[in-house]
């Protein structure tokens, strides 16, 4: 049994959080929520891990229910929040020490699940977690959730403020602890690492847009997406908004991705449109949809 | 298990103690600085005032009087002066705090009529300084009232005498001590151990802490224990002071005076720990400290301002202030060297606030986020 979330809604004061949210995470499933800032996703972190209560719906973690049995939940969980928190006056070593204590275990018992990760800031012991740089933080986080053997982890947004080493490294560490069996639920603002999930979920604005797999949700995806370059990427991004078999557009990299309302539209007319706009270097080509395009079509 | 996590905890808490400076000077600072600070700055004695003297009859009787006054260790007498004109610029210029005026006829006064006045005129810009010398000149002349009666063998004569008991030559020591002591513990223990669990909140760490087997009561224990091994060795250190350093006395059985000390510790943790659960950040758990907690126990505690001169509201209000009875309970075991049985209504009032602010904290202490 891993995470099983049933029609959940939240509303803060006046405004709503969540609406109407179901998912469910195998038993060691590596499942993420993907989804820009303000989506909602740590709201749902905060009542699967017991922190806060739904107005409506229905969540279970390993079998146990969030409100009535949320003293078993915290004995078997792991959180990681989406803010940095350790405690950055204690040492690497003295934080690990100190989680593995209040779990009522030892940094040796389980050592072998933390021993990839824990080698690498393991040079860096005596010191101040608060002096470590964020890559560092977040492994020694995650170390510290992990010291405990979880069933169910949770990491909100890990690899949020990380340089892109670090997140690729840490995401590699995600794969391997699949091997102990682990259920994960982690969270992304980075479209670019949904694909390394089992599943995903997209969500925006409280709202969950699609569930599957990174592969048949781009499998599936029917779309064409031209990818478009010019020498003036600004107007560029402007002309196609204005275009009018427009349906999405936005800037990836230095170029645009463009979907159009249906597909019978060529590649020559939006040369053509283009070449009326006076731009010039133009450069229009069909491509593979990312998560990204995807997540933007949807949106 | 259990032991051991706790101390896990405790020990964190330490490390947290002693890496944070701020912790450290207001823990270790604080009280040395306010003990030496009221102890030789802010005073109520006097020492070596100057006042002058109007001395309109100059005979036997008066220059006995002044003689006496200037032999005192309280008074130096700055100036003679020789008319009433002469007062006025006497203060003004700043060099007395007082005048001594004898009127006319003073000796031949008291012989005939056993009645002779001396006038006193303070500089009352500096109040409690003003109230001090009318009390000490006072005192010296009621001395000396009493030596002629003596000698007059006159059965009649009613002589007012007034007795400073236990404190008889009005040692502010003996206020601010006691009056310390409480500001310090409370101080410690009631902002301190607020700050530190808000501080968990603000970073974040509460998160992990609540999403763990972690019971909240042991949160609590383990965030109040080093504040009470604290706050002891902080009332040993200005228990210590007022002793060897400005000579205020112990009378009363200093294993009561602990156990009493210990009490009022836990009063103020069981606040800290309230004002802990209605506050989201440090910034507004030492706000809130600092207006509802020092504010009330400097002012309305009795510390700084009798309780008895007060206007009627504020005395009633003085008694929701755990300080108050503390700081009575202090005086009582060290100036009056009483026993238990003194002040078991004031131990009980305490105990009864503690549980209250206990039931209160436990009540309102959350096992999730908002």
């Amino acid at each position: 049994m891993g995470i099983l979330v049933e029609n959940i809604s939240k509303k803060y004061q006046n405004t709503t959080a969540i609406q109407d949210i179901s998912f469910e995470v195998n038993k060691g499933e590596l499942f993420g929520l993907i989804g820009p800032d303000g989506a909602g996703k740590t709201t749902i972190f905060r009542i699967v891990t017991t922190l806060l209560i739904p107005n409506s719906g229905k969540v279970t973690v390993a079998g146990l229910d969030v409100v009535q049995q949320y003293k078993q939940i915290r004995n078997i969980v792991g959180y990681m929040p989406g803010k940095f928190s350790l405690y950055q006056d204690l040492t690497v070593e003295e934080n690990l020490q100190f989680f593995a204590t209040i779990f009522g275990t030892t940094i040796s018992e389980n050592y072998h699940l933390i021993k990839d990760i824990y080698t690498q800031i393991e040079p860096y012991k005596a010191r101040r977690a608060g002096a470590l740089s964020g890559g560092m933080k977040q492994k020694l986080a995650l170390c510290c959730a992990l010291i405990h053997k979880p069933k169910v982890l949770f990491l909100d947004e890990p690899t949020t403020g990380v340089d892109p080493v670090s997140r690729k490294e840490f995401w590699e560490m995600l794969k391997r602890l699949k091997q102990f069996g682990i259920t994960i639920l982690v969270s992304t603002p980075y479209m670019d690492e949904a694909s390394l999930c089992d599943r995903i979920a997209l969500i925006q604005k409280g709202k969950i847009l699609k569930i599957d797999t990174p592969q048949r949700l781009i499998q599936n995806f029917s779309k064409i997406i031209w990818n478009i370059k010019s020498s003036n990427k600004y107007l560029l991004l402007e002309d196609l908004k204005a275009f009018e078999h427009k349906h999405s557009v936005f800037a990836f990299g230095d170029s645009m991705h463009f979907i159009a309302k249906t597909d019978l539209v060529s590649k020559k007319e939006i040369e053509n449109y283009l070449k009326t706009k006076n731009h010039s270097d133009i450069e229009v080509n069909k491509i593979e949809p990312t998560i990204e395009d995807i997540f933007m079509d949807l949106s | 298990m259990n032991r051991k996590v706790f101390i896990g905890f405790v020990k964190k808490e330490f490390f947290h103690i002693f890496r944070d400076r701020r912790s450290m000077i207001i823990l270790f600072g604080m009280p040395l600085v306010q003990i030496l600070l009221f102890g030789f700055a802010i005073t109520n004695e006097i020492n070596n005032v100057s006042i002058a003297v109007l001395d309109k009859s100059k005979d036997v009787e008066t220059q006995k009087i002044i003689h006496k006054i200037a032999a005192s260790p309280y008074f130096e007498i700055e100036k003679v002066l020789h008319a009433e004109s002469e007062i006025e610029p006497i203060f003004k210029s700043g060099k007395v705090k007082a005048v001594l005026i004898f009127e006319s006829n003073f000796n031949k006064k008291i012989q005939t009529t056993s009645l002779a006045k001396v006038q006193v005129i303070t500089d009352a810009t500096e109040p409690n300084t003003a109230n001090t010398i009318t009390a000490y000149v006072n005192a010296i002349l009621q001395n000396y009232s009493k030596e002629i009666n003596h000698n007059a063998h006159s059965k009649y004569d009613i002589a007012i005498e007034s007795q400073w008991r236990y404190n008889p030559e009005l040692k502010s020591v003996y206020t601010f001590v006691p009056g310390v002591m409480t500001v310090i513990l409370m101080l410690v223990s009631a902002m301190m151990t607020s700050i530190s669990i808000a501080r968990e909140k603000e970073l974040g760490t509460m998160e992990i802490l609540l999403v763990s087997p972690l019971k909240p009561i042991l949160v609590i224990l383990g965030k109040v224990f080093p504040y009470i091994f604290l706050s002891i060795i902080n009332a040993i250190i200005i228990v210590g002071l007022g002793f060897f350093v400005f000579k205020m006395p112990i009378n009363g059985s200093l294993f009561l005076l602990t156990l009493e000390s210990i009490l009022f510790i836990i009063t103020a943790l069981a606040l800290g720990i309230l004002i802990s659960t209605i506050s989201n950040s440090q910034q507004t758990a030492m706000m809130i400290s600092l207006m509802g907690l020092m504010l009330p126990v400097i002012i309305l505690s009795g510390f700084i301002f009798p309780i008895s001169s007060m206007p009627l509201p504020m005395q009633i209000i003085s008694n929701i202030i755990p300080a108050k009875w503390f700081i009575s309970i202090v005086k009582a075991i060290m100036l009056k060297g009483v026993g238990i049985q003194f002040i078991w209504k004031e131990t009980l009032i305490l105990l009864f606030m503690t549980m209250i602010f206990m039931l209160l904290s436990m009540k309102k202490y959350k096992i999730r986020l908002e």
